[in-house]
């Protein structure tokens, strides 16, 4: 028997209350008929008897105490999954927006998941190669990791994360296995476009799923946004056994979204507003990248998140660090200076790089040189606060060296074009190259048999001419 | 089984019960039809609320709600250790088989395997008076492992029939005794004990033997007792997991708890990979057969993260009470604590500090003061140390889990982002880190190492400082205009720095570095550090000495000089008298 439950109890912002309601179970969807015909949906967030609460994805626009019907779905909220929703766009409810009908379901799944037994996972140990330098060599992505870009508003991470989708496909070398699952969240018309163009531009469209909330779409749907997307990239990871990249931008607007479902369910807020459960709930989004056993596929995600006023340190980009493998990290500074791209070194890391990269993933050599630079590069900071103080020219001899150091690391490393793609081989053998502008007893990181094989003694071999060269921003002097 | 009751509300994991007497406070129960696991967190007269450690989706009013009569226990036997549970031991490779990769709800897996065969050695006779705690038989667990089974603590009496020695199952009873009031007690191969209780002991013993990481900036500058408690606090990055998987290779307890409390599902797998990898030095048997992991990742159920700790523990309670030296990594505290913010907001308590509730700092004091070294009830020795990782908010270290914790345990090791950047691991500041066990350690120190060691540690932690304080000068004005005398410092404690306290954890020899060999090292700074104050008291310049590259030597010794070779300091020494010899002659 199907019941329509006529009119609600009250309103308060996106929620709704129904009373006298049998038989409602917790998180069920609900369609809501207005009487002017149209249809909202929602779902039950809280139960207490006979009473109901009910969360309206669209918003509570026009819903007034006695002008619906609201039936109960006896389901939780579920997506319809086939192979064919490859090259689709979903609203951020996992609605088709894309004018081609609805998706022929092979297969329908809770949004919200199940967690992974830990028993289940296979560790993650193949790295990315993403031509990246700066990536590859120092926070290397490893597939089914989660490695988040702390950003800033106006800073270069949509160009990164593109630059990341057509390099990372073009070395692949299992190409028709890879796929990307693109989720918006609050993002503004523009960008959403121009992400798009992008994959269109890189010949990867008909292999992206995307689900868009732009920033105008109802907060409610933003909430389902991520898990709408990640249910998808689990199909298609664990049950099509492909190598998925999941794309969420932006996790900011994903944890406002809930701030404001939060207050409007009258929660006790935690810091800054944030509720007290925004760590257990962008976990639940996190912890669904991994690899599993029984399955060849993997979901790697690249979650993007703008820092308010770029503080590290806010609740979102706080609680992601300490959920995700690492993170890499933009510096606005770098970006002023015309450095693509931006990525500030030192804080930037990846946690799985480890046991992903060396003897028989990259060269043998990797992990030190990467410590030797993350430590040079350290040093540089010590050498240029000193330097603002007292002034380049009163220096010592080794810390003016490594300003010079930290100069050619920036230019040449840090920066490199848009569209230049360096090998893993390439971008070790730079590192190598800038160490051997240090003195080589300052190199303590690394032992003595590297450093013959690797440091250059003659400086007038110590060449750049190979690299930047596609970067436009460069600062050279000794170009022009 | 008792009352049947059904569901009034539903928040979250939060579930309500309306007008019932039938539970007890912190009280198992089973909720609805799927029988998801839930304990009885609060009653009034109006409403019983009950915390569902599992996904509540798809609950109704009017679904049932069971009973156990008991507080949430876990059950203890042999079996536990190379195993892997998640929050409330249940047993996930169980779990794996039973419902595939993906956890689904409801699982019900007996947390131990019921029809093993265990090869059980009975150790008492007809007749025999046993009291708590004391042992009737023991198995081998695993080829390290020993497992002791103890009457269970209240329990006493005479033994009326034994079963010959021989392969039992866990619910087998092989003995049983008669109590006071002539009550017979079969006693089998397991029991159960509360979470949320701490297992009695004979004593407290004092905290005078250091558990020993082979880690220097912790034996050395910052040691912890066996049955001490430890916090490793570190913002994001910092390494308080690599740490934390550190202490558990390496440290020389005889069984190691590992508690994942809402932290990544990758690194347990980490774990799981690296130790059935790993061979400990000590039995040369894998890693795995001295430890057991619980794991409940961050997206698991939040109930039942804040259940693991307590799990946790108990598992640990029980090894200790069959005499071995147990620790316990729990990563990461925090997340326990946030667990319990998150339940509080659903039960809307009234929140005190950063929306934390107002027990706060009575749970954490509650759950570190379980650690300790005993004498167990049966009169044989053992410890439970326990070591948290904290993960503070925005890295700040004046947030209230990181100040409470910071009260109730007696070592602390501060990490500290900027060592970590320029990759100094492991990245404990040795400025804001402090251990008060150090006095209580330092008889146990000079009886083993000698009297040199206490020197020599007290030496550098004054060179460290000394250098903390020059650094101000020469952030200011350059370190070119110190005199030679504070520049030597500064070299020195570079060296101490780069050679003594970073450590490189995938170095064969470095991961692990036994205490003789931390002595020889510090040895060998401060050999250089004496000569050359003589020499530059000669007023031969400092960079005549840095020109030798000794110091460049000195921070390389840690992988020149193998650990089992400690004569080659004696080599390192005299290279440096002769090295040295030639500015003077």
């Amino acid at each position: 028997m199907i019941l329509d439950y006529v009119g609600v109890k009250e309103i308060n912002g996106s929620l709704i209350v129904l009373d006298d309601v049998e038989g409602a179970s917790f998180e069920e969807m609900v369609d809501i008929r207005l009487d002017n015909g149209t249809m909202r949906h929602g779902r039950i967030v809280q139960i207490e008897g006979k009473r109901v609460v009910v969360q309206v994805f669209e918003g509570t626009k026009s819903i007034s105490l006695d002008n619906t019907r609201t039936r109960l779905k006896a389901r939780p909220m579920e997506l319809a999954l086939s192979p064919e929703i490859l090259g689709r766009v979903f609203s951020g409810a996992g609605e088709p927006i894309d004018g081609f009908g609805a998706v022929y379901p092979e297969k329908k799944a809770n949004i919200n998941g199940t967690p992974m037994n830990p028993v289940s996972r296979i560790y993650p140990r193949n790295y990315i190669n993403t031509g990246i330098s700066t990536i590859d060599t120092l926070t290397t992505l490893i597939r089914g990791q989660k490695l988040p870009i702390f950003s800033g508003s106006g800073m270069k991470h949509n160009e990164l994360a593109v630059q990341i989708v057509r390099q990372a496909k073009i070395s692949d070398t299992e190409d028709n296995n890879f796929c990307v699952v693109f989720a918006a969240m609050g993002v503004k018309n523009d960008v959403a476009d121009y992400f798009c163009r992008s994959f269109d531009e890189s010949g990867v469209l008909s292999r992206v799923v995307m689900f868009l909330n732009l920033a105008n779409d109802p907060i409610i749907e933003r909430t389902l946004t991520p898990r709408c997307a990640l249910t998808a990239a689990e199909y298609l990871a664990f049950e099509l056994n492909m190598h998925v990249l999941v794309i969420m931008t932006d996790m900011t607007s994903y944890a406002e979204a809930l701030r404001e479902f939060s207050s409007s369910k009258g929660e006790i807020p935690g810091r800054k507003g944030f509720p007290g459960y925004l760590y257990s709930d962008l976990a639940s989004l996190y912890e669904r990248a991994g690899m599993v056993k029984g399955s060849t596929g993997s979901v790697t995600q690249i979650p993007i998140l703008t820092m308010p006023n770029d503080d590290i340190t806010h609740p979102v980009p706080d609680l992601t660090g300490y959920i995700t493998e690492g993170q890499i990290v933009l510096d606005r500074q770098l970006e002023g200076q015309g450095l693509y791209p931006p990525v500030s070194v030192l804080p930037s890391l990846s946690r799985l790089m480890k046991d992903g990269i060396g003897e028989g993933y990259t060269r043998s050599d990797h992990q030190p040189l990467a410590n030797q630079l993350f430590a040079a590069y350290a040093r540089v900071q010590d050498a240029r606060s000193l330097a603002s103080v007292i002034g380049e020219e009163e220096l010592s001899p080794t810390d003016k060296k490594y300003m010079q150091f930290g100069k050619l690391f920036e230019q040449y490393f840090v920066n490199q074009g848009y569209t230049e793609n360096r090998t893993v081989e390439q971008s070790i053998d730079l590192g190598w190259k800038l160490l051997s502008t240090l003195p080589r007893t300052e190199l303590d990181r690394v032992d003595d048999e590297l450093l013959d094989e690797y440091y250059i003694d003659d400086p007038d071999q110590i060449t750049f001419d190979d690299f930047g060269k596609t970067s436009d921003n460069k600062s050279g002097d000794e170009e022009e | 089984m008792a009352a049947k009751d059904v569901i009034f509300g539903i928040n979250g994991p939060v579930v309500t019960v309306k007008n019932t007497r039938s539970f007890s406070m912190m009280e198992m129960v089973y909720v609805g039809e799927s029988r998801l696991v839930g304990e009885i967190i609060g009653i009034n007269d109006g409403f019983t609320t009950v915390q569902v450690y599992e996904e509540t989706t798809g609950l109704k009013p009017g679904d049932p709600i069971y009973g156990t009569g008991g507080p949430m226990n876990v059950l203890l036997g042999p079996g536990i250790i190379d195993n892997i549970f998640d929050g409330i031991e249940r047993p996930l490779k169980a779990i794996e088989e039973q419902s595939g990769s993906f956890i689904s709800r409801g699982a019900s897996v007996s947390s131990l395997d019921l029809n093993r065969y265990w090869n059980v050695k009975i150790k008492v006779k007809v007749g025999d008076t046993l009291r708590g705690g004391e042992i009737y038989a023991t198995c081998p667990e695993t080829a390290i492992i020993e497992h002791r089974f103890m009457v269970p603590p209240r329990i006493s009496g005479t033994v009326t029939k034994v079963e010959p020695n021989g392969k039992y199952k866990l619910m087998d009873t092989i003995v049983v005794i008669r109590d006071e009031k002539g009550t017979e007690h079969n006693l089998t191969l397991c029991q159960q004990w509360p979470i949320r209780e701490a297992r009695p002991n004979a004593e407290r013993l004092p905290a005078d033997i250091p558990l020993i990481t082979g880690q220097r900036v912790m034996d050395t500058m910052f040691p912890i007792a066996k049955g001490g408690t430890a916090a490793i606090p570190g913002g994001f990055g910092t390494g308080k997991t690599m740490n934390q998987h550190q202490l558990a290779k390496w440290c020389d307890a005889d069984i190691i708890v590992y508690v994942g409390c809402g932290e990544r599902g990758n690194e347990m797998s980490q774990v799981l990979d690296e130790f059935s990898e790993l061979i400990d030095p000590k039995s040369g048997r894998p890693m795995t057969d001295r430890t057991v992991l619980i794991a409940n990742t961050s997206n698991m159920p939040v109930a039942a993260r804040e259940a693991s700790i307590y799990t946790g523990l108990t598992l640990a309670e029980y090894y200790r009470d069959m005499g071995y030296h147990v620790a316990i990594m729990a990563d990461s505290t925090s997340r326990w604590a946030e667990a319990l913010r998150e339940i509080s907001g659903r039960l809307e308590e009234m929140p005190a500090e950063e929306g934390f509730p107002a027990y706060l700092p009575s749970r954490l004091s509650e759950f570190y003061e379980r650690a300790g070294r005993i004498k167990t009830l049966s009169g044989s020795e053992g410890s439970v140390t326990i070591i948290g990782a904290v993960s503070p908010q925005g890295s700040d270290f004046s947030e209230p889990v990181t100040q409470n914790t910071k009260r109730f345990t007696r070592c602390f090791w501060a990490l500290d982002k900027s060592l970590a950047y320029a990759r100094h691991y492991p990245a404990i500041n040795w400025m804001d880190s402090y251990s008060e066990y150090f006095t209580d350690l330092d008889p146990w120190f000079r009886e083993n190492l000698g009297e040199d060691f206490i020197k020599y540690r007290n030496k550098i932690t004054a060179l460290l400082h000394e250098e903390s304080a020059l650094m101000e000068i020469v952030k200011l004005i350059g370190s070119d205009v110190l005199p030679d005398e504070q520049k030597l410092v500064i070299e020195t404690a570079k060296a101490i720095r780069v050679g003594f306290l970073q450590q490189n954890a995938f170095h064969a020899d470095d991961t692990f570095v036994p205490l003789e060999k931390q002595k020889l090292m510090m040895k060998s700074i401060l050999h250089l550090y004496n000569k050359a104050k003589h020499i530059i008291a000669a007023a031969i310049p400092i960079s005549r000495i840095t020109e030798l590259g000794l110091f460049e030597r000195l921070a390389k010794m840690k992988y020149d000089i193998p650990n089992s070779k400690p004569e080659m300091f004696d080599e390192l020494i005299a290279d440096i008298d002769k090295a040295l010899a030639t500015l003077t002659a």
